[in-house]
């Protein structure tokens, strides 16, 4: 696994960030310390050895089964999420940063949602328009005056970020219903353990593979107090879910069972699966289902994946939900330009990572300026997900510049528009050598009583060259992340080079 | 800790196709390998025959030849006996069951089926099937070794033996009824060369040949054959020693979890032990060999059944608290 001597040829030497800022080397003018030893290793090692290994890793995967089902020409094919493996490194002091400012975004947005659910302050007060929350197809009345568990509804939570040219962290997007991704953060950890043993030697990384217990821990909080030792499960659509390995890797790390709605029933408002003695207890959920898919009785009638009466049975706090029903309304693309005036309104602070400048094109002034702008901006429905039907002003033809300004003017609330981020780079092993690949990051925060943030995330980066759109979905691969410990030496005086 | 019935179902079927499509990867090695003869045609067909897929299998060829038979079973994709489809259903049931199994189990069925699916079926002539069953043989071995090894001894456990020996029954009962059927045309052949290396085959398939000579050091006949897979108390293989461990099994996953239900499955095995604990061979193959196999393969079948409505979720009961306790 070691450097051959005398071959290592300088790999970074060429490496050019651009404009960009570099998750690895820094800003032009500062260069980062904390990953000075990492680069220094880097260097050191000869390309064919990093492609070696990298093919290693995706084979790895692969036969592991870490992977997700695309469907095309109604097969279902297994794919792995394409892995590189030069890391993402986060300073200790740029984390703690980021773990206050998800901490946050996450109580104020827990507290907006029991707002909503209850007395409706913040609509009263006019600091978020009330239509916007209370027409949203995701706010749901079932939840109106429910009270839930610590008043946690966003019980896991992804949050997107970038990192804008000047090196600030930005949030593009929350994702309080069921996002996804963590799995992935776990295992690129231990594939970089098994390929690039050598690299992480005594760097101080922390550690990411307590996220189970965290989340059990959680779920057990949340779980009916007459309880003594709850039953969690996790909840899934089944295994021609695209996540579906994430749902394994869920339910193994907190040793529950991954139960689908068929499993499960409800008698009595109390809900039960169905195992090889009948019928026994289910006190608490993680439910990897959507609203609209939980309960035909209570949402859309034609769901085979729910378990009809669920939703009676979480009414009456027999059953723990996480995360709670109607989330939806709080991280909606259009609520989301409202987060920063909802961090004030609650907790009377400012954010602590700022939004990425929004405007929300169902208010004139915003219409016009996004109209007026268009090839400047990046247009993006406020109901999709996974990066479709995103229109990005400076790359896109005369054709389909002319296509979004119709569809906006002839639906404009259901657009939002924000200036290109020039999202920040890292080192990626690609065919030409190492080159810049744009990245974001996602870390996870899980809420039961109190707030803990994993320490890192899922780092995305787009393969393609020039691209910035991330998602799997589109192309995207991951990095692991690495989050330094504080007081650890890394500036490479501490030793010579990888061996 | 409780154990979903669609998880037990899930393991009892992923160890019966690993047992099926070990049987048929010894079946068509020892095909190859011995059974090179002027009755070769009848030989591949004889295959056909024991898995009753004539229909399906004269619906898309016209004649049982070696290759046709060949591809038939190992990799069309549109016949569930084949083992391309059995191991996709094993690999189905694994993947249900990753929460549940050690990742080795699910990454050795998971890399065994893609390095099938992937190999093409005109790569595998003639001669080098044998090769090729020997490797499927093998990693079906190597997922029973892997599973020895990694599989954590709770219900799963049981379910997962009980499919395998049922199975494993079955294939016996199978692979008799077919040689006896086919190797017995007429009394006359009975006693000569060809006869008996047939019956040669017929061990070797169930890895059963050496173990055989063995017990019987001077003489091969139809009768002792037969005897021996049935009713032997020590061939891993015989219908018996399959049986004996369904009944074992039985008795200790209700002991051990107080399951409620699961009477009426072991009142069956009971039923099918007793039937194949009172006959000598000589009486039942005076009585007709077939008939008996067909019998206890339909016992076998109503021990599924059972098994099926007791614990994989086909007649749910609310759990009381004085049951629970």
């Amino acid at each position: 696994m070691s450097v051959p001597e005398g071959k290592a040829t300088d790999l970074l030497t060429n490496y050019d960030p651009g404009l960009y800022y570099d998750e690895l080397f820094g800003g032009r003018d500062y260069p980062a310390e904390h990953s000075a030893l990492i680069r220094q290793r880097l260097a050191g090692l000869n390309f064919g050895d990093l492609l070696r290994r990298s093919q290693d890793a995706e084979r790895e995967l692969y036969n592991l089964g870490i992977t997700f089902l695309v469907y095309s020409n109604k097969d279902a094919v297994d794919r792995i999420l394409p892995f590189d493996i030069i890391p993402r490194v986060i300073s200790a002091k740029e984390w703690a940063h980021l773990e206050a400012g998800i901490t946050q975004r996450v109580t104020a947005l827990n507290l907006f949602l029991h707002d909503i659910y209850h007395d409706q302050k913040i609509l009263k007060d006019g600091v978020i328009p009330a239509d916007l929350v209370l027409g949203n197809g995701c706010f749901r009345p079932q939840m109106v005056g429910l009270d839930v568990p610590f008043d946690t509804y966003i019980h896991i939570m992804g949050t997107d970020l970038v990192r804008d040219r000047e090196g600030t962290f930005r949030v593009l997007e929350d994702n309080g219903r069921v996002p996804s991704g963590v799995s992935y953060v776990v295992e690129n950890r231990h594939m970089m353990q098994r390929v690039f043993p050598d690299l992480m030697q005594d760097i101080g990384i922390r550690p990411v593979d307590n996220y189970g217990h965290k989340l059990l821990d959680a779920m057990m909080e949340i779980a009916p107090q007459d309880v003594a030792d709850p039953q969690v499960v996790l909840l899934s659509p089944g295994s021609y879910n695209s996540a579906y390995f994430e749902h394994i890797f869920l339910a193994r790390e907190m040793g529950v069972p991954l139960v689908e709605g068929r499993d499960l029933v409800v008698e009595n408002d109390r809900v039960y699966m169905k195992t090889t003695n009948g019928l026994a207890r289910v006190d608490s959920i993680y439910r990897r289902i959507d609203d609209a898919f939980l309960d035909p009785k209570a949402f859309n009638p034609d769901s085979m994946l729910g378990v009809p009466g669920i939703m009676e049975a979480y009414r009456k706090g027999n059953v723990a939900l996480a995360n709670a029903v109607g989330t939806g309304v709080a991280d909606d693309k259009a609520i989301y330009c409202y987060v920063p005036r909802m961090i004030k309104y609650y907790l009377d602070q400012e954010a602590i990572i700022p939004n990425v400048d929004t405007r929300i094109c169902r208010e004139a002034d915003a219409l016009k300026y996004t109209l007026d702008n268009l090839d400047k901006l990046v247009v993006k429905p406020v109901g999709e997900a996974g990066g479709y039907g995103i229109t990005i002003g400076p790359r896109a033809s005369k054709e389909e510049l002319a296509d979004c300004r119709a569809k906006l003017l002839a639906d404009p609330s259901n657009y939002i528009s924000q200036p290109v981020v020039d999202l920040s780079v890292c080192p990626t092993v690609t065919d030409d050598g190492i080159d810049p690949r744009h990245v974001d990051l996602r870390p996870f925060a899980i809420t039961g009583k109190n707030t803990w943030v994993l320490p890192g995330g899922l780092t995305r980066v787009a393969l393609k060259k020039g691209t910035l759109i991330v998602n799997s979905s589109q192309g995207g691969g991951s990095k692991d992340t690495w989050v330094l410990q504080d007081g650890v030496l890394q500036d490479g005086s501490q030793e010579g080079s990888a061996s | 800790m409780n154990l979903l019935a669609r998880y037990a179902e899930c393991i009892f079927w992923m160890a019966r196709y690993m047992e099926r499509a070990e049987n048929l990867a010894r079946i068509l090695d020892v095909h190859e390998t011995f059974a090179r003869d002027t009755r070769g045609m009848t030989n591949w067909f004889s295959i056909v025959q024991l898995n009753a897929d004539e229909k399906d299998f004269f619906s898309r060829h016209d004649r049982p030849t070696a290759e046709a038979v060949v591809h038939y079973y190992m990799f069309d994709t549109q016949h569930t006996n084949s083992l391309v489809s059995m191991l996709r259903m094993a690999r189905e049931n694994a993947r249900v069951l990753r929460p549940w199994i050690s990742t080795e189990m699910w990454t050795q069925i998971n890399v065994f089926h893609n390095k099938l699916v992937e190999m093409n079926g005109k790569d595998v002539a003639l001669s080098n099937l044998s090769k090729v069953c020997t490797w499927i043989k093998e990693e079906c071995q190597t997922h029973t070794g892997i599973t020895e090894g990694t599989f954590y001894r709770d219900q799963g456990w049981y379910f997962y033996q009980l499919g395998k020996y049922i199975e494993r029954a079955d294939q016996t009962t199978r692979l008799l009824d077919i040689k006896y059927h086919t190797l017995l045309p007429s009394p006359v052949v009975v006693g000569s060369t060809l006869d008996m290396s047939q019956w040669t085959t017929v061990l070797r398939s169930a890895a059963g040949y050496h173990a055989f000579r063995r017990v019987y050091p001077r003489g091969m006949s139809p009768t002792t054959v037969a005897g021996f897979m049935m009713f032997n108390e020590g061939f891993p293989r015989s219908v018996v020693m399959c049986v004996r461990q369904i009944d074992g099994l039985l008795t200790r996953l209700k002991s051990r979890y107080t399951l409620r239900n699961g009477s009426e499955a072991m009142e069956k095995v009971d039923e099918l032990l007793g039937a194949l604990l009172t006959r000598p061979i000589e009486e039942v193959i005076q009585l007709g060999l077939h008939e008996y196999l067909d019998g206890v393969q339909a016992q076998l079948c109503g021990i599924t059944t059972e098994i099926g409505r007791a614990f994989f979720g086909q007649d749910t009961v609310p759990m009381t608290q004085s049951q629970s306790q």
